[in-house]
């Protein structure tokens, strides 16, 4: 692979334009704002980053799938606070909580997929339902109070580093490049996208609907749950609210990055890219100093601009691809 | 019988009675659990029927009704409104400007308020005819816009300091229920008529039942979606100047958590996600459902925090009712 291949590649991909806008982004703020470079700006970032980028990964498996969980948040919540609460109440070790936490998220994103694909109601209805569920839970639990004593092992390793490379960057790579793998590389992952992609003919070639809806689900209970843990470790703390404004952001992402939400196209660097963008997005208002209420409403502009980016790209390609056709 | 409205209905045969027969048993059984539940909470604990608690059950019900008539509206089309909170705040801080900053008469800031409803549902519809996105991402996208958009006007600041003629309007009561249920009764009388007898409304209905078929047989699609997210806009306007009135304050703080309620009383009531079925009256019953539940679990001291838990196996449990009766109703057709 010579130079000139990467940058066609480069230049081809789908989330080119994105990355552009993000590099872009980037360059401009470190020119006006020289507060954007400095060493602590750029791990606030990345502690940010590391939490939004995993629940964004768990709703893009869903949507893979070509449906939505509405409960990415309230299953991030519930294995944060039994997450902590193992660990503050019962003393269990750290690794023990984490297996246990995970064993949660799985659980949790299986029932879901489980009731989904054998009741047959539309998963909208069932991760909304499911995600009062476990809201519910969390607060019935809690109390809405918070678990402050987290073990100081769990803290250092967040903040540690692997060689050079903090650890707050290589949970969210590590996380994409096996969701990619995963999706993109596997037999199981492959299903999945065959199935959002259209239904009929993936169960009409031999694919069980009803096992790749469940393992997405599955997948995505699995991320949500770790994001939670992820969550517990950069706030130090296991609040019952995390995960409560989650919902925006885990659809922004995937979106931004050019899912198509009737299912079979996703994109894992697309959705990377787009949780930078946010990132930047949030970082950048935050400093130049202009109200928190901006970024709400910046958000829906930025997701209104590339849905509207995307789709005009989608259907001019059809307009070049139809008038080759007739040429021909 | 029932009132459930769908674009088949005028087409009546003998074969079709069925489906209307299935929607009746919802409509009627949902009925059924309303009166089991409140006949347990009201013997369970006494306070359920003290005039002080049906005054706050039927205020909280008749807010609640509108909200979710304002996410039904848009289901008919086979779309969603992910907004109605937003567009509900917008109203309400609307509305709170116009009678504190303003000091305009109290009709012409509801009507205000109502109208700022209205359009940003309309901006919500062109949006959604205009690109062929999907509504869900729209509405997700507009609700953060707006939201954000009424924070930066405001600056988070509530209005506290309305005349006491419109907070009256909150307190007023008729008997010992509130009197904005009447208001709830208006909205829900006319979009029983818009969608059973208005054109405009069978379109709305033709257009979620099948948009390409709807198309094919004249129906303007675009023109009725956009109604259609007016409507929802206008809807979710009415709950906002309820929830000013109830609060007497308009407050930025509310409308974040109105997406369950408004998804929960017209799915409850058999409003399906696919479109082109609404039912009023379902609705209707679905959010009594909802409040007289929240308000057991308050009285019965479950501890407010299980609420969410209830709520949510609530709605799991008559979804799945609901799906088991269709499927069965449909082989026991099929086996005749």
């Amino acid at each position: 692979m010579t130079w000139s291949h990467v940058s066609r590649y480069l230049i081809r991909a789908e989330w080119a334009p994105l990355a552009g806008i993000t590099l872009f982004s980037i360059v401009a703020l470190s020119l006006i704002a020289p507060a954007f470079l400095t060493e602590y700006n750029l791990f606030v970032m990345l502690r940010i980053l590391s939490v939004t980028s995993i629940f964004a990964l768990a709703q893009m498996v869903v949507i893979a799938v070509g449906q939505m969980n509405l409960a990415v948040g309230a299953i991030g919540g519930l294995v944060a606070i039994l997450f902590g609460g193992m660990m503050e109440v019962y003393g269990v070790p750290v690794p023990l909580a984490m297996l246990i936490g995970a064993a949660v998220g799985i659980l949790t994103g299986w029932l879901n997929g489980a009731i989904i694909a054998y009741s047959g109601i539309n998963g909208f209805v069932v991760t909304l339902a499911m995600l009062s569920v476990y809201t519910g839970l969390n607060y019935g639990i809690t109390e809405s109070i918070p678990f402050y004593n987290m073990p100081q092992v769990l803290l250092d390793t967040y903040d540690g580093k692997i060689g050079p490379v903090p650890n707050i960057l290589v949970i969210p790579l590590v996380a994409a490049a096996l969701v990619g793998l995963f999706l993109f590389r596997t037999r199981a992952g492959r299903y999945i996208l065959a199935t959002g992609g259209n239904p009929s003919a993936a169960a009409l070639s031999g694919i069980s609907i009803r096992r790749s809806v469940i393992l997405a689900h599955t997948v995505s209970g699995a991320l949500a749950g770790f994001a939670g843990m992820v969550a517990v470790a950069r706030l130090g703390t296991a609040e019952p609210t995390i995960g409560v404004d989650w919902l925006l952001p885990s659809f922004a992402a995937p979106v931004i990055g050019g899912a198509i939400l009737s299912g079979g196209r996703v994109s894992v660097i697309g959705t990377m890219v787009a949780v930078v963008l946010i990132v930047l997005l949030e970082n950048g208002l935050l400093l130049a100093r202009t109200d928190p209420y901006y970024v709400q409403f910046f958000l829906g502009v930025l997701i209104l601009a590339a849905v509207m980016f995307n789709r005009w790209r989608a259907v001019s390609a059809e307009k070049v691809t139809a008038a080759r056709e007739t040429a021909s | 019988m029932s009132e459930t409205i769908s674009p088949a209905e005028r087409l009546k045969t003998q074969v079709e009675l069925l489906p209307i027969l299935v929607r009746a048993a919802n409509v009627a059984g949902l009925a059924i659990v309303i009166l089991v539940l409140v006949t347990i909470v009201a013997s369970l604990a006494p306070g359920f029927l003290s005039p002080f608690n049906l005054f706050t059950l039927t205020r909280n019900l008749a807010i609640d009704t509108v909200i979710g008539f304002a996410m039904m509206v848009v289901l008919a089309t086979g779309g969603m409104n992910l907004a109605v909170g937003s567009i509900g705040v917008c109203s309400i801080m609307f509305t709170g400007y116009l009678l504190e900053g303003l000091g305009l008469p109290i009709i012409v800031s509801i009507l205000g308020g109502l109208a700022v409803g209205a359009i940003l549902g309309w901006l919500n519809g062109i949006l959604v005819v205009r690109t062929g996105i999907h509504s869900f991402v729209i509405t997700l996208a507009t609700a953060s816009l707006y939201f954000g958009a009424m924070l930066i006007l405001t600056h988070a600041e509530a209005f506290r300091e309305l005349p006491d003629a419109f907070n009256a309007l909150g307190k007023a009561r008729y008997g010992s229920y509130s009197a904005l249920l009447l208001v709830t009764f208006v909205v829900g009388a006319s979009l029983f008529v818009l969608f059973k007898y208005s054109l405009i409304g069978r379109q709305i209905l033709a257009a979620g039942a099948n948009p390409v078929a709807a198309k094919l047989s004249g129906t303007p699609v675009d023109r009725v979606i956009v109604i259609a997210h007016m409507l929802s806009g206008l809807c979710a306007g009415v709950a906002g100047v309820m929830v000013t009135a109830r609060l007497a304050a308009a407050l930025p703080s509310v409308g974040q958590d109105w997406l369950l309620p408004s998804f929960l009383a017209p799915l409850l009531g058999g409003t399906l996600l696919s479109g082109g079925v609404v039912s009023v009256v379902g609705t209707f019953l679905g959010a009594v459902l909802v409040t007289v539940l929240q308000n057991g679990l308050v009285l019965l001291e479950v501890g407010s925090f299980w609420v969410q838990f209830f709520l949510g196996l609530t709605l799991l449990v008559a979804v799945a009712l609901d799906r088991w009766r269709s499927v069965y109703v449909q082989r026991a057709g099929l086996k005749r």
